[in-house]
């Protein structure tokens, strides 16, 4: 099954290029480290999956680019071709000449119902391209114009033409000290709305990437090409073909349904966070070795402790002994930073992944008492490496891991909507306080939900 | 995306011709192979002039002749002749240019009420065929003082215009405020009949005072003769320095200072016009800078004034630059930020800056700075790949503080040591259309900007409880 990414605005389309580059470059490696038919299917999965093979010499990346305002997606394109290993379809973009001026309100009621036609245009003919249409993967970040509020309406009619696909969206939550003033107010609305149609919110932080880098990928000066790549390198781990089920015969075919079903099992909870270790220079890769019981423990210590890369995690954080009273700040018997999943889901690449033990994984302390840990737990496991990663382990989860982001961004957002500042803004295009106030509702009672877990 | 610069009055008209220069040298430093591309696109058309002033626009492909999308209005013809006469004079066709012989004589209702009615048919007509040529119109900018008559009246009238017309485009409005001592002795008048237009339909204003103009101009001068610098400075970097431009003529003392204002306008407009990681449209500029609508005045400052020799800066000279943007030495009106209130605050960087630079920096300034409660993060950040000439970087800065209220209360009092005793008053009242209330409507749009300005500074200090959450029934 084949996955069409929609990339919008300036943040989905960098992005999303440094994921299909990610890609290639994985599947043209050859520190796959495993037989050549297990290559060979490795390979063809992911062709599959991603790229459409037209009458090019390249692969042509299965996506849709959007964007207000022509550099971007100007550049992404050349920029894709010119590596000569992978192109993106010509005809397969829209752009406008005037942007969104980061204002959702713009791109949700202005350029969303104005652009739609043309935007649906080139989604169906992706679509179309499909032998079977696996779902949909929107690239976009919270904190303008376009991804954000043009990404909002465009997954309401991803979600009103393909009623039984699915749909999930990649969200960029924006460094804290800001790059917008009113990242707050259009993070809101985007989450209260996404939360809607979406499928599912798998969610990246600018600050823990950022930290990422500078304190384990050691760049001095980092960019947002040094960002974007280690996000691409943490998607690719995700995304890339694994096997679903032990013995399993051939790779995955519905990576985003597995994913839904595994990750999603009440439609109150949908914020997925995640972990990719181990994460180094490249030059470093060569003179380190990883066992996986070590890097299980640690990903495993990671989710437990919500710690947000693989250095500073707090070893003191314990689960909690089931039915103890130990005092907590809710009506549960979790300790006050123990982080309570709803369901995980680990992802193992490259040698020995066969003789993984993941109990660990399976203790009942770790999950919110709702659900049986047989269900909450699954593991996806391929022999063949990641992007030169001997050994490398993902952690998607759906826990509280994001409740604390979520927290702040309502707080402030609400903070300055107290004050009314900026809101003739959005009010210009159509959203009013109103529509504020449910979008505030929502997230609250986002909030209190997992808080209660 | 087009930005249409409408240059009226002397001043103006002079910081346009300096703006117009400048953007063709920005342009030609980064267009080598001469082909009429996006970014050219925003200010210039490029016309086919084989058959004729007249010829129809091209595109794409080669730059055949460029001409400048603006239009220049001057009720005297002194300063436009010389920019017809001039290097600059293929840039602009007789289309674009609106004069008349007698001035406005310092008075703004002569350029408001005046020649508004009589050009304003005349002016909608060539905006209408201006922006006829245009693919998509972002933003109109004004470039004008307030302390004249046609810059000031003429001006307004033209901003009020722009608003009827295209009410959709925003509106940016550089104005330079007259000082204290000028010698135009109605000044304040006018001034504060311009403001109250300002306040009602510009989107952004971006006040400048001569004065701030003139402390750079000598700041550097002083740095360049000092020989503090040596062999650092390259004198054509300088950015007040016309050097390498079209203009040969000799320098005249206000042309540095007008280049001051020039290279605002140039960087406040790279990130919509050159590819960077994170762009900063103008739209985007009102929309982070203005939490409420007539809460539009922003203090601008640049840095850095002169360039050094190396091309990979340390990051210690980088950090020197962010830090020179919140120094009074390079703002370009007299007011002090620091010990006033943000409202918000707006980085554009232009050259080898990451964003690690960026938030390092933010990181180091903002304990020195006021941010309101509602507001404690509030800046607006852009990276713009391409510097200006002769630049590996630059920084613009732009400021919503209330800091800039002692300057509005100023120019107040003045206007109210004139208007209690009438004086002068006679020259404005017998032109057609005004009345004593126009004054009147004027300095009490003035008072109660400043009355907003002081409710916010009254919310500093003090204990601050932040508004309570909703709650959810569990």
């Amino acid at each position: 099954m084949s996955i069409v990414t929609v990339q919008l605005g300036q943040c989905g389309n960098q992005i999303g290029h440094e994921v299909f580059n990610a890609i290639c470059s994985d599947i043209r490696g050859t520190h796959g480290l495993c037989s050549k038919k297990e290559n060979e299917s490795y390979h063809d999965a992911c062709k599959e999956r991603f790229f459409s093979e037209e009458e090019s010499e390249v692969p042509v990346a299965r996506a849709v680019l959007v964007d207000m305002e022509p550099k971007v997606i100007s550049q992404t394109l050349s920029i894709a071709a010119r590596s000569g290993y992978w192109k993106y379809d010509d005809r397969s973009h829209f752009c406008q000449k005037q942007g969104s001026g980061n204002n959702w309100a713009n791109g949700y009621s202005v350029h969303g119902p104005r652009h739609k036609e043309a935007i649906m245009n080139l989604v169906q003919k992706e679509a179309e391209k499909c032998d079977r249409l696996g779902g949909f993967f929107t690239i976009m970040s919270m904190a303008g114009g376009t991804g954000s509020g043009l990404g909002a309406f465009v997954t309401q009619c991803l979600r009103d033409t393909f009623p039984t696909s699915f749909i999930l969206n990649h969200v960029i939550w924006p460094y804290g000290t800001g790059e917008v003033i009113v990242q707050n107010y259009n993070s809101v609305l985007t989450l209260s709305h996404l939360y809607q149609s979406s499928d599912a919110l798998l969610v990246h932080e600018n600050d823990v990437i950022h930290k990422i880098c500078a304190q384990l990928m050691n760049i001095k000066q980092i960019s947002f090409r040094d960002v974007n790549q280690v996000i691409a390198h943490q998607l690719g781990s995700v995304f890339q073909p694994t096997y679903t089920a032990e013995g399993g015969l051939h790779y995955s075919r519905n990576p985003l349904g597995d994913l839904m079903e595994m990750l999603v099992p009440h439609p109150e909870f949908k914020m997925l966070g995640l972990r990719n270790i181990p994460q180094m220079p490249e030059n470093s890769l060569a003179y380190s070795t990883f066992s996986w019981p070590g890097l299980i423990k640690h990903l495993r210590q990671m989710l437990i402790a919500n710690a947000k890369m693989e250095e500073g995690i707090d070893w003191q954080v314990r689960p909690p002994r089931l039915g103890s009273s130990i005092p907590s700040s809710h009506s549960t018997n979790k300790p006050l930073h123990f982080n309570t999943s709803v369901a995980n889901l680990v992802i193992l690449r490259g040698k020995d992944t066969h003789s993984v033990d993941l109990g660990s994984f399976q203790d009942p302390s770790l999950y919110t008492s709702w659900l049986n840990p047989r269900d909450a737990f699954n593991a996806w496991k391929t022999p063949r490496a990641f992007n030169k990663y001997e050994k490398s382990a993902s952690l998607v989860s759906n826990s509280q891991f994001l409740l604390k982001p979520l927290d702040n961004v309502v707080g402030k957002a609400w903070n300055m909507f107290a004050s009314k500042a900026y809101i003739h803004q959005y009010t210009k295009f159509g959203i009013e306080e109103e529509d504020f106030l449910d979008s505030f509702t929502a997230l609250e009672q986002v909030i209190s939900s997992y808080s209660i877990l | 995306p087009v930005s249409l610069p409408f240059a009226v009055g002397q001043c103006g008209n002079q910081v346009g011709c300096r703006f117009w220069d400048l953007a063709l040298r920005e342009h030609a430093a980064v267009n080598k192979k001469g082909i009429y591309d996006e970014a050219l696109s925003s200010f210039f058309r490029n016309v086919d002039t084989r058959s004729g002033d007249d010829g129809p626009d091209i595109h794409k492909g080669k730059i055949c002749s460029l001409k400048a999308r603006a239009l220049l209005i001057d009720m005297e013809e002194g300063v436009v002749n010389e920019i017809l006469q001039g290097p600059l004079r293929d840039v602009f066709d007789g289309k674009q240019l609106i004069t008349d012989v007698s001035g406005s004589g310092n008075n703004w209702a002569v350029g408001h009420k005046l020649y508004g009615y009589q050009y304003r048919e005349n002016i909608v007509e060539k905006l209408r065929k201006t922006a006829e040529h245009c693919d998509c119109l972002q933003c109109f900018f004004i470039i004008h003082s307030m302390g004249g008559g046609t810059g000031s009246g003429l001006g307004t009238f033209v901003l009020k215009l722009l608003e009827e017309e295209f009410p959709e485009v925003h509106r940016f409005v550089t104005s330079v405020y007259p000082s204290g001592e000028d010698d135009v002795i109605t000044s304040p008048y006018n001034s504060v009949l311009a403001m109250k237009e300002l306040n009602e339909h510009a989107d952004c204003v971006l006040p400048i005072e001569n004065e701030s103009l003139f402390d750079i101009v000598n700041k550097i001068h002083r740095m360049i003769n000092s020989g503090k610098l040596g062999s650092t400075v390259k004198q054509n970097s300088v950015v007040t320095s016309s050097a390498g431009s079209a203009k040969t003529v000799q320098e005249k003392p206000f042309d540095a200072m007008n280049n001051i204002v020039a290279n605002l306008l140039l960087n406040l407009t790279s990130s919509a016009r050159f590819e960077g990681s994170l762009n900063m449209d103008l739209n985007e500029i009102s929309m982070n800078l203005v939490p409420f609508p007539r809460l539009h005045y922003l203090v601008s400052s640049l840095t850095p004034l002169y360039t050094l020799a190396d091309v990979n800066v340390p990051s210690r000279r980088l950090d020197q630059m962010f830090s020179d943007a919140f120094s009074r030495d390079h703002q370009l009106i007299q007011a002090d930020p620091k010990h006033s209130l943000y409202l918000a605050c707006a980085l554009l960087v232009r050259g080898n800056v990451q964003v690690s630079d960026l938030r390092r920096n933010i990181e180091r300034l903002k304990p020195s700075l006021h941010f309101v409660s509602w507001n404690q993060e509030g800046w607006k950040t852009g990276l713009c790949s391409v510097p200006p000439v002769g630049h590996s970087h630059s920084l613009l800065a732009l400021a919503n503080n209330t800091c800039v209220k002692p300057t509005f209360i100023e120019l107040k009092d003045r206007f109210m040591k004139l208007y209690k005793k009438k004086a002068h008053l006679h020259h404005y009242l017998h032109i057609d259309g005004m009345e004593q209330s126009c004054f009147s409507e004027a300095i009490s749009s003035l008072s109660d900007l400043i009355e907003e300005y002081n409710e916010l500074d009254a919310t500093t200090g003090g204990l601050r409880t932040d508004p309570s959450r909703l709650k959810i029934a569990v």
